[in-house]
């Protein structure tokens, strides 16, 4: 399996993202740019230039027509995928930490971090008809959820809730219409740095600094698996097809590592079987922790960044597919 | 004379300042208390016989050695978490006790593995039995370092915090003889206190300051323990009296270490022999330096060797006692290059010759074969050596091995010859398996090289074995040394055979670094059997086995017939195998079940709660769009020519 290795970003990478059909791949970093990429060969599509600061996380519609992507320099901005075009942009108060478009497309909610007196909000806005007219700069709705800073977050099944990750290592069902808190379940013994959906949005998956990743049953919150490792987890993606795998990621922090060995920091991308709890095998190659997951919608092949300013796209081989765990 | 303090603290001051303070030769003052005259007068006249305590029985301290499968135990640390496991090979340990915060620094075991030392701020105390219940506990505040005698009758405990011994209603075992001393020295059964020593007053700047432990070294009799002054005295006392050895210490100018010989042995009408110890003084003035073999109670001198041009020697016996081999740090005239000898005493022969072995590198590492005749040195001529700092870089070295040529007939001297120098090494020490025959070289401490190599000095070849080479013929021992495999294991700092001489433990604690702390078990072949990572892992230790209880006739027996035994372990292995495995796939097939079953009903659930949204079902589920299939089409020109076709 030898990587493509996509080298369009001069800092770390904070988070990547596939399309629907998967034939695009879409990665933001530290170093303000936003860049879209052709899955199958690495080629660069081109990219969405506007953002002043570290760009935190991005998210692409159903129908691949929108991206939206939200910054460290306070502002949210959606874009039109084939022509790099913004077409909005929001301004916030602080930076934005998380984005994600609903099922169905017509709002986004968007995660902005408390800082300097400034509350931490969650934001629904409509983006409806997006591609076409002009978008309102007034959310649906805002909230300032209580409690601990949220990390992460994304929509429910059928919109019905946003599942929020939070600094303290607990998750939190919101309702997306009164911003409150349904419940909320300790997880993890640290803060969550990703947390990704099922297809179906009935499970998710989450990683945390306290080195373990889990799946979760979404409508109760309760722990189904426990994935644990021996390092500070980044990023955890659930395999949608062919295998039932979990992929998981991370490394000790920069400031942790103490030798320059890439061994030494476990900069690898763990497989998992979701089922069984097992682990299956490893891919290296970054020589920095991993920042990112993404696996492509069919399952045929996946793709990390890195905090050392590379994304790689692995396609599996052939006896990936043919694997069988023994039963 | 009366004299009357303000309070009562003054007073005992007083009488501990003043009390036998000596006035002259015959005069000695004595002072006590007006109170202790009442104390004194009140005790009463009748003896009153103690209560006799119930009989509780106690559980078998051995019960672990009763184990069917004939397992060895270990302790692991790790956290602050302690667990005894019994080795499962190649399957994850099974627990046999665990408990959280049972220590707060290390753990230890006692030299024949019935009592698993803890150590706590007020002492330590000792684990056993079958259901791990606190047998006994000693009381010595800031114990740090413990060392049991060699039967584990006795249990000498030091701490750096020097014994006060409280005024008032104290009632812990320490008496006021006992203030101010560091080193005490219990009765393990009865957990009497047998006397405590003051700690030796640290060196001079230029000498070792650190602690060399054990202070008190025992003989293996247990009759005697002795410790050395560095510089001037070794002083033996007696056990379990406590008393000096002949009331006096054996003055020897200079005297810088001793060893005990690990055996007394027997003479020929089957009483045990004196024990022995060997010490050495470096080079005073005009006087060499010297190696001189003491016999103990008698205090013979029996062997003295000089030695010229002395840096530092190193006293290693044989385990049985048979050689003591000394291993001296040379310097040239010029004082510049440092090169080592050994010295090998042969004890058991008439009048103990002395065999040098010339090593023209400096020794890394030294040891013997347990019980065998054979010895492995590891040495080197690595200009970055500096023995101030070991392990500061990864030196080039070489591993040699060394046998004891018996010689033919009566008349050619035995002498110690090399089997084989493997050169171009890393390895820096050695562990030999406790039964001997096969050895690990290892590459400890290392910032870069975790090299691990399993060697076996008795391999068979197998178209000699299929030969049969006739005994007593020419043999090169060589042809028997064979390197049987050689592994990793990333950050390793300690290494140990288990006490069966089967598997081999290494282990990487958070006490020297927090790279991939865990443990890995190999096999004496250097197979890797298990491996366990562990967060904060500190220690692992295999428990000791007594000695065996079988006669030599029946240990050759079972070495005999080992056919028809391993015949019946592989079957045992062959079903234990399988019923794991069977079991696994059970586990296994169970969780796939209660996952299918988990999502029919969720599956079920989401359709008909997008049917009561009113959302189209299908709408989720509209992903089976036929793939696209991207046809790409690379053409590169390598070369272009043109040429004119006539």
């Amino acid at each position: 399996m030898r990587p493509i290795l996509l080298q369009g970003h001069e800092r770390s990478l904070t988070q990547i993202k596939y399309n629907r059909e998967g034939d695009l791949l879409f990665s933001v970093s530290k170093d303000h740019v936003i860049n879209a990429w052709f899955s199958h060969n690495g080629e660069r599509l081109g990219t969405y230039d506007g953002h002043g600061g570290a760009v935190w996380t991005v998210d692409v519609n159903s129908s691949s027509t929108l991206l939206i992507s939200g910054s460290a320099d306070n502002t949210a901005k959606l874009w039109d995928v084939s022509n790099g075009k913004c077409l909005k942009s929001w301004e916030f108060k602080t930076a934005v930490r998380r984005v994600q478009f609903s099922e169905g497309d017509k709002m986004v909610l968007l995660v902005t971090e408390p800082r300097m007196g400034f509350p931490a909000t969650v934001q629904i806005f409509d983006v409806q008809n997006g591609a076409t007219e002009a978008v309102s700069s007034e959310p649906l709705y805002i909230f300032h959820p209580e409690g601990p800073k949220i990390t992460v977050a994304a929509w429910g099944p059928l919109n019905k809730y946003i599942v929020a990750g939070r600094e303290n290592g607990s998750v939190a069902l919101i309702d997306p219409q009164t911003g409150d808190i349904i419940s909320t379940n300790m997880i993890h013994e640290a803060t969550l740095t990703d947390l990704q959906m099922s297809t179906d949005r009935t499970y998710f998956i989450t990683s945390s600094k306290d080195k373990s990743a889990k799946i979760i049953e979404t409508e109760s919150l309760e722990v189904l698996k426990t994935y644990t490792t021996d390092t500070p987890l980044n990023s955890a993606a659930i395999m949608p097809k062919v295998q039932e795998f979990v992929v998981i990621g991370g490394g000790q922090e920069a400031m942790d590592v103490t030798r320059t060995s890439s061994r030494q920091g476990k900069f690898e991308c763990r497989f998992w079987h979701k089922i069984l709890e097992e682990e299956v095998g490893r891919v290296r190659g970054h020589f920095g922790p991993i920042n990112t997951i993404a696996i492509h919608p069919d399952g045929r092949s996946f793709a990390s960044g890195g905090e050392d300013g590379y994304v790689r796209v692995h396609h599996f081989d052939d006896d990936f597919f043919t694997f069988k765990f023994q039963i | 004379m009366f004299i009357e303090f303000e309070n009562a603290e003054q007073a005992n001051l007083a009488v501990k300042l003043i009390d036998g303070f000596k006035m002259d030769k015959s005069h000695t003052l004595a002072v006590n208390r007006f109170t202790d005259v009442e104390k004194y007068a009140a005790v009463e006249e009748e003896f009153h016989a103690p209560a006799e305590e119930e009989f509780i029985e106690k559980e078998h301290i051995r019960s672990w050695l009763a184990d069917e499968m004939g397992r060895d135990q270990m302790v692991v640390y790790r956290h602050n978490e302690v667990q005894v496991l019994w080795n499962m090979q190649k399957e994850q340990p099974q627990i046999a006790h665990n408990k959280s915060h049972w220590t707060e620094t290390y753990v230890q075991w006692s030299p024949l593995g019935s009592y698993l030392t803890t150590f706590h701020a007020q002492g330590v105390a000792l684990w056993g039995g079958e259901s791990w219940k606190k047998i006994i506990r000693f009381v010595h505040p800031g114990v740090k370092l413990i060392d049991y005698s060699p039967n584990e009758r006795f249990l000498v405990t030091w701490s750096n915090e020097p014994i006060v011994v409280p005024e008032e209603n104290y009632d812990g075992p320490f008496g006021p003889e006992d203030e101010g001393n560091q080193i005490v020295i219990w009765d393990v059964k009865s957990g009497a206190l047998l006397r405590s020593f003051p700690s030796l007053a640290p060196q001079a700047p230029s000498g070792r300051s650190t602690v060399s432990w054990p202070v008190f070294k025992w003989a293996p009799s247990e009759r005697y323990f002795a410790r050395v002054t560095p510089g001037s005295q070794i002083s033996v006392y007696e056990a379990p009296s406590m008393g000096l050895l002949n009331k006096k210490s054996i003055k020897v100018e200079g005297v810088v270490d001793f060893e005990w010989a690990p055996t007394s042995g027997t003479d020929k009408s089957g009483k045990v022999k004196d024990d022995m110890l060997a010490y050495w003084t470096p080079e005073v003035d005009n006087q060499p330096a010297r190696v001189t073999l003491l016999n103990i109670p008698a205090q013979d001198i029996i062997r003295t060797k000089n030695l010229f041009n002395v840096n530092d020697c190193k006293l290693h016996w044989q385990s049985q006692g048979d050689f003591l081999c000394v291993k001296v740090d040379r310097h040239a005239k010029n004082k510049k290059i440092t090169y080592s000898n050994l010295e090998i005493f042969r004890v058991r022969e008439k009048d103990i010759p002395v065999e040098v072995v010339e090593v023209k590198e400096s020794i890394l590492a030294f040891a013997w074969e347990p019980k065998g005749e054979r010895f492995a040195v590891i040495t080197t001529s690595d200009p970055n050596f500096t023995a101030a700092v070991p392990g500061s870089t990864t030196l080039k070295t070489s591993a040699s091995f060394y046998y004891l040529d018996k010689g033919k007939g009566k008349d050619t001297l035995q002498s110690f010859k090399v089997i084989k120098t493997l050169t171009g090494k890393s390895c820096n020490t050695i562990f030999w398996s406790p039964k001997g025959r096969n050895v690990v070289l290892a590459t400890l401490r290392s910032q870069t090289v975790w090299d691990l190599e399993f060697y076996d000095l008795d391999f068979e070849p197998l178209e000699s074995a299929a030969a049969k080479v006739p005994t007593g013929g020419e043999k090169d021992p060589a042809a028997y040394l064979q390197l049987l495999s050689s592994g990793e294991h990333y950050g390793v700092t300690d290494i140990e055979w288990d006490p069966s001489g089967r598997f081999v433990v290494t282990s990487a604690s958070v006490w020297r670094h927090t790279m991939e702390n865990g443990y890995q078990i190999w096999d004496f072949k250097g197979q890797m059997l298990y491996k366990e990572t562990l967060e904060k892992f500190k220690q692992l230790v295999w428990r000791p086995r007594p000695k065996t209880l079988l006669s030599k006739d029946q240990i050759k027996n079972i070495r005999k017939n080992l056919r028809d035994y391993s015949i019946r372990f592989e079957e045992q292995d062959m079903e234990s195998s399988s019923l794991v495995s069977s079991a696994e796939r059970q586990r296994r097939r169970q969780l796939l079940e209660e996952w299918s079953n988990w999502r029919q009903r969720v599956e079920a659930d989401l359709v008909s709660d997008r049917a009561a949204a009113g959302q189209q079902v299908a709408a989720a589920t509209a992903e089976d769009e036929e793939a696209e299939v991207v046809d790409e089409w690379i053409e590169e020109v390598i070369d272009e020519k043109e040429e004119i076709v006539a």
